[in-house]
């Protein structure tokens, strides 16, 4: 039987809500056993993707919604994050390593990077009404039976 | 995040506490200028060990310090840095001008 469940929750692109954000998703995600390590992966992972929210979808002082999407199937977790601010210009190049568009700010622009190497896949879609991450990682070390 | 140092034979030892993302980076980068500002050592060691989290921000501000010390010609060190880390740091190259000592 195909296992599944999802949880979703919207908050202010405000930098405090980063560590709320990444407990919320690694609470989520204990349903399906995952090792410290796997579990730490998705944290940065999503660490990553709130602070590009927070930094750059809203340059205004007037700060939007961040939408943290979780979804589990079977032993595969996706994590989709999105915003609706002023989106990437190029895409191709935010995600190149030590690429930032705030150089002077001392951003290592290695977020993308980061998101790359500890989960399977990253999908970025982003126009000028947002810009959506989502981000897919198989829990390997998934070896008990599940809650549910 | 919580900073404390003490400088022993000429060496700042730095131990951060906590956190190291977007919310906590503007008082870690304020906090280790601070304390980097005095001409008490020659050599900075940062002990992550009890770093409980960092993300890629982390790498911006401890890049950010080591281009301060650079033009003092003052090294800085990484020490204990948790697996995750680790895996960051050897990412973006940082142990190449921030060496890590065991």
């Amino acid at each position: 039987m195909k296992y599944s469940n999802f949880m979703e929750v919207t908050f202010k692109a405000m930098s405090v809500n980063e560590g709320f954000a990444r407990v919320c998703v690694a609470s989520f995600c204990v349903q399906l056993n995952p090792s410290v390590d796997e579990i730490t992966d998705i944290k940065t992972a999503v660490s990553e993707a709130v602070t590009n929210c927070v930094v750059h979808a809203y340059p205004t002082s007037v700060k939007g919604d961040v939408i943290l999407r979780c979804e589990l199937e079977d032993d595969t977790v996706t994590i989709t994050v999105s915003d609706k601010g002023v989106g990437i210009k190029d895409v191709i190049k935010a995600r190149e390593p030590f690429y930032t568009s705030k150089p002077s700010a001392e951003r290592s622009g290695m977020g993308f990077t980061v998101m790359e190497s500890f989960m399977d896949d990253v999908q970025v879609l982003s126009n000028s009404f947002g810009t959506s991450v989502k981000m897919t990682k198989k829990i390997s070390s998934n070896v008990t039976e599940k809650v549910g | 995040m919580q900073i404390k140092n003490r400088v022993h034979n000429g060496v700042m030892y730095v131990l951060l506490c906590g956190e190291l993302d977007e919310h906590s980076a503007t008082y870690t980068r304020l906090t280790l200028d601070e304390m980097f500002s005095s001409e008490k050592f020659n050599k900075i060691v940062i002990d992550l060990s009890e770093l409980v989290f960092m993300d890629s921000t982390g790498i911006g501000v401890l890049i950010g310090r080591y281009k301060r010390m650079k033009d003092k010609d003052i090294p800085i060190y990484i020490a204990n840095p948790s697996k995750h880390a680790e895996k960051i740091f050897k990412m973006t190259g940082l142990y190449d001008i921030m060496p890590k000592i065991v």
